[in-house]
């Protein structure tokens, strides 16, 4: 993977990575489709290079007046256990129901 | 200071002559809305149910409520309690969130009449209202085109006349875009004017909720309602909120506009370039002093968005696994496959395309080449709005460089559509306010979008330079309902 | 056999006390029905968003003030991406190239009172998991989110630590810093404290340091003491064999006493951190830290040299009084009352902490005022009761809240010190054990406290033991 940093190949390698990052996986020609897609798109970015940003701070928060926002240590609503395994998939009792780790990947 | 009747007004005033929002009203109101949205799917379902009972609460509202019984279109990523929020994905299907967003309270408050179901672009990934699981709606002044989007539905629904106004989200464009394609005002207020809080997010460093109305009266009253300190958003501001409506019917002189010289390079449709450039003498005319500014770093603001939309993306829909909510995939045969066959199954290929695109630029080894690079440039270009502001009231450019596509049209490249969205991105960068206003017919005989930017928490010089600019071109239509 | 320096950095994860989770409103309690502290924030739900919780924060900064450390003038929250189901959002809001603190200390002490320093690399604020319940056998787990959102400081320490034992003193010291701040109750059994041990060996005296393992799963101070000792001897073993080791996770298993692999560290999980959108900056004011500085407690290794100074106390009594916050507050309300130090601190190191034990909680939560405890240790010493009694009156007011006082009368425990009520009983004795009388006479010490005995049994227990003893002495002599 380092050799391509100087160059920023996007390789079958590169988006099947970054898929596992994500969590999605890609047949044989989702994986042409998107390194195709990919390779246009950040050969496009590439243009950001040319700008100098030597000593810019990044924008972190668009507006600088926005800082120290806090919330008292207050209790205040919890929703219902109903209310909260409303929309789960599948659930048994008061919990959520998951498919264990099986494997660790 | 409303001189002439908004389309809200109209409705409200209408309303108000039935003493009760009856269910007769919510009965018409849904036929018409569904004979209309036949051919144009501006929703992507209705909820009659709902809306009928939301109408029976209005009833007993006092009668002095701003909205009350406004039919106001809902985009389908704001939040309502107990009702179908999916944005547009087969991931959120039958997804009902448990809380209502906070624009949703405030208009609840105003006794606004709430119609969800207004269809976008999945998950908000769009510009043209194309890749909604439901389908794609189409622009009501010709059906072969796209509305724009991601807020298409949004946009359409107000331009048919389904609803008095609407909702949408903007995060490059979203709402701008489609109001510009589909000849209505669309507003994206400053950064933090406008709580976040229930709005399912998309960048959380650029998206914003805002109004998409019949003109620019309804906007400046529907940005009063929306608008907003909120304390369960860290990024909503203490900042009061002015009486917008009171910027209407101002005039003009001496206000100095500023048009960008890089929003007119090439790129542009003659039509469109001939429209805005009209529109720029209009408000010559009614004694705007028009200077020409630079903002250098345009032609990066694409690229930068690119960039630090689908990370922040990438990272805010993790949360869609199949686990807590939402569509979990058949069967898993381990949690690991519970994820990737939930995600392979239920997101579309443009949410997949950003997903990984986002991912892999802010993967080990490339967050400094990309994602901080982009957030460098984007204080560059914020700098350039800070510097133009200096000199002028506010920035006039077009909204989108063409009329309305037709739809399939671009749906296989990607950069041309994200090309599409050049003079919108600009702003959600650097967090300002604008709006795009109807400004003409082009190519096709589709609509032409004027847009005007200002300062940050400036949306009253938005507002007065927009009426303006309404009121003598006549672009202003009335609602009839 | 070679050599081996053993190199020990530790990572504690200290929940704190606050009464509402880092991000939500939510209560922040331990031991609730399953999904019942929860709201659409902290479940992750879409649209939802994170607002700090001010006490968090502030506690934050009491620990880095606390443990010497510097703190950042400008914070900012990050997020860290991994999948796992007990992460609603899938990622965590942690702290990454800016931490709340750094830069600290603590100061840890053996028994023989020689000092070391161990360095605090960084303090962080982030949120904390769920919990997943496997279902053993079953191809299901079960998710609680109760304790999603809970605030964490996650305490890093330098890899100074050289053996088991600086490990142990690290943690029972950080404990007890922390649990003096009243920030949190540091509770390993019940989760509010976690740690992670990372261990690596290098041959004597060299400068690189070995391939770093890390040990998971310890659920005791006792656990990492063995866990280090046994991961050690492991290690040891390998490299003897001109082995590698390799650079991984293992989890202690209690039982079996081992420690064993878990995931290869190599397969390093890529966080992508970035810095968390939905949250603003934070600018920490001087004024803020010279006001919670103001506010800190006096903090125990101070303690420890007041009491040193101003009780003259010896080093084994400090430690037990010391150890907990609450204990030294009440030794020192006590003897503000009852000046005779010794004799307080024996009585709380004694029957005081014995009932403690019992109970289960702190000295406070036995009901018994200072004022009170006091009266009872004069008592006692005064010989008014004897010491027997005393213990007596002491479990009693814990069991019934009584008056101590109101207990002795009751009881009619006063011990008969009067002379002049014991003259009669003591002559009685002295007559009706002639032969006693005479050993003692003879220089039978045992004699004299058969007598005592005796005078003892004559008076029903009252008497003073000492008095008579002294009674009887003159009498004899």
């Amino acid at each position: 993977m380092d050799e391509q940093k100087e160059k920023n190949v996007i390789t079958d390698e590169t988006v099947r990575y970054a898929a596992k990052l994500a969590r999605i996986s890609l047949d044989a020609k989702e994986e042409v489709l998107f390194r195709e897609q990919l390779s246009d798109i950040l050969g496009y970015i590439e243009q950001l290079r040319e700008v100098d940003t030597e000593g810019v701070l990044p924008t972190t928060h668009v507006l600088p007046s926005m800082k120290n926002v806090f919330r008292e240590d207050i209790a205040a609503f919890s929703i219902s256990t109903e209310d909260a395994l409303l929309n789960a998939p599948d659930r048994t009792e008061n919990f959520f129901k998951v498919p264990k780790i099986i494997k660790d990947r | 200071m409303r001189d002439e009747l908004s389309c809200i007004d109209v409705c409200r005033k209408w309303l108000e002559e039935k003493p009760e929002i009856s269910s007769r009203f919510v009965r018409d109101l849904l036929a018409h809305i569904k004979r209309i949205d036949q051919d144009i799917k501006a929703f992507a379902f209705i909820d009659e149910r709902r809306v009928t009972e939301r109408a029976a609460k209005i009833e007993k509202l006092p009668r002095d409520k701003e909205l009350r019984g406004v039919p106001v279109g809902i985009k389908n990523n704001i939040c309502i309690k107990g009702s179908l929020t999916t944005c547009c994905s087969r991931m959120l299907e039958t997804f009902r969130p448990v809380y209502d967003a906070h624009v949703i309270e405030k208009l609840y408050s105003e006794g606004a009449l709430v119609i969800e179901g207004l269809n976008m672009d999945e998950f908000a990934f769009g510009s043209s209202c194309e890749t909604s699981c439901y389908g794609p709606t189409r622009n009501p002044i010709d059906t072969s085109r796209i509305p724009g989007g991601s807020s298409g539905g949004a946009a359409a629904a107000v331009r048919a006349g389904e609803v008095a106004a609407s909702i949408g989200s903007d995060t490059g464009g979203s709402i701008r875009q489609p109001a510009s394609m589909c000849g209505v005002v669309g507003l994206k207020p400053t950064y933090g004017r406008v709580s976040r809080y229930g709005l399912i997010a998309f960048a959380s460093s650029l998206d914003q909720i805002g109004p998409i109305t019949r003109n620019v009266a309804d906007s400046a009253l529907m940005l009063e309602v929306l608008s907003g300190y909120d304390k369960r958003d860290s990024t909503s501001v203490k900042i009061d909120v002015p009486k917008y409506t009171e910027s209407l019917g101002k005039d003009i002189k001496g206000v100095r506009i500023g048009v960008p010289r890089e929003y007119f390079l090439e790129g542009i449709s003659s039509g469109v370039r001939r429209r805005v450039e009209e529109a720029i003498d209009v408000l010559r005319e009614l004694g705007a002093e028009i200077k020409d500014v630079s903002l250098p770093h345009t032609k990066y603001a694409v690229s930068c968005y690119y960039i630090i939309a689908p990370a922040e993306a990438s990272s805010n829909l993790a949360r869609y696994d199949g686990a807590q909510y939402g569509y979990r995939a058949k069967n898993p045969a381990d949690m690991t496959d519970m994820y990737i066959s939930s995600r392979n199954e239920a997101f579309g290929e443009e949410v997949k395309r950003r997903i990984l695109l986002g991912t892999y630029s802010l993967s080990s080894g490339y967050y400094g080449e990309y994602y901080l690079k982009a957030q460098k440039v984007r204080t560059r270009i914020s700098e350039d709005f800070h510097s133009a502001f200096k000199q002028c009231d506010c920035l006039v450019t077009p909204t989108s460089p063409t009329t309305a596509f037709g739809i399939g049209e671009k749906t296989m490249s990607p950069i041309e559509m994200y090309l599409s969205d050049i003079f919108t991105i600009p702003a959600n960068l650097a967090g300002i306010p604008a709006m795009s206003v109807p400004c003409g017919i082009a190519e096709n005989d589709m609509p032409v979008g004027l847009q005007i930017m200002a300062g940050p928490f400036r949306e009253e010089v938005l507002m007065k330079v927009a009426h303006a600019f309404e009121r003598s071109s006549g672009h202003e239509e009335k609602l009839r309902v | 056999m070679a050599e081996y320096d053993t190199v020990i950095g530790l990572e504690t994860h200290v929940q704190l006390s606050t009464e509402t989770k880092v991000f939500c409103g939510c209560r922040n309690v331990f031991g609730e029905k399953p999904n019942s502290c929860v709201c659409p924030v902290c479940l992750g739900h879409p649209g939802t968003l994170p607002v700090l919780n001010k006490k968090a924060f502030e506690h934050a900064i009491k620990v880095a003030l606390a443990l010497d450390c510097s703190v950042q003038r400008v914070i900012k929250f990050d997020r860290k991406n991994y999948y796992y189901p007990d992460l609603p959002k899938n990622y965590q809001i942690s702290q990454y190239d800016m931490p709340i603190a750094y830069n600290g200390i603590v100061s840890i002490r053996d028994g023989e009172g020689n000092t070391k320093n161990i360095g605090v690399t960084r303090a962080h604020l982030e949120e904390d998991a769920g919990k997943l319940i496997h279902d053993t056998g079953g191809s299901f787990s079960y998710v609680d989110l109760n304790r999603t959102g809970t605030p964490l400081l996650e305490i890093v320490s330098e890899p100074e630590m050289n053996s088991p034992d600086e490990a142990y003193m690290y943690l029972v010291e950080l404990k007890r810093i922390v649990k003096y701040l009243g920030v949190s109750d540091c509770n390993m059994e019940e989760g509010s404290l976690r740690c992670d041990a990372n261990i690596s060996l290098k041959p004597g005296g060299a400068e690189e340091l070995g391939s770093k393992v890390e040990i998971k799963n310890l659920n005791s101070f006792k656990a990492v003491r063995e866990a280090i000792v046994y991961e050690v001897l492991r290690q040891k073993e390998i490299l003897d064999d001109a082995g590698r080791i390799a650079q991984e996770t293992r989890l202690w298993d209690e039982k079996k006493g081992i420690t064993v692999s878990m995931r290869s560290k190599e397969e390093a999980q890529d966080y992508r951190y970035f810095p968390e959108p939905d949250l603003v900056p934070f600018e920490v004011e001087e004024s803020l830290i010279n006001s919670i500085k103001k506010d800190l407690p006096e903090l125990a290794s101070a303690k420890s040299e007041r009491f040193r100074r101003e009780y003259g106390l010896p080093e084994k009594d400090l430690e037990i009084l010391i150890s907990e916050r609450e204990t030294a507050d009440f030794f020192e309300d006590t003897v503000k009352i009852y000046p005779a130090f010794q004799h307080v601190s024996n009585w709380i190191k004694g029957e005081m902490l014995m009932h403690v034990k019992e109970k289960g909680k702190d000295i406070n939560s036995l009901g018994v005022s200072p004022e009170e405890f006091a009266e009872i240790i004069e008592m006692s010493v005064s010989g008014r009761i004897s010491a027997l009694s005393a213990k007596e009156v002491l479990k009693k007011t814990i069991e019934t809240g009584e008056k101590p006082s109101s207990i002795v009368e009751k009881g009619s425990m006063e011990q008969l010190s009067d002379t002049g009520m014991l003259e009669d009983i003591v002559t009685r004795v002295v007559s009706e054990n002639k032969k006693s009388v005479n050993d003692y006479r003879s220089g039978k010490e045992a004699a004299l406290s058969f007598l005592v005995g005796q005078v003892m049994r004559s008076s029903k227990g009252k008497a003073n033991p000492k008095v008579a003893g002294e009674m009887l002495r003159k009498r004899i002599l």
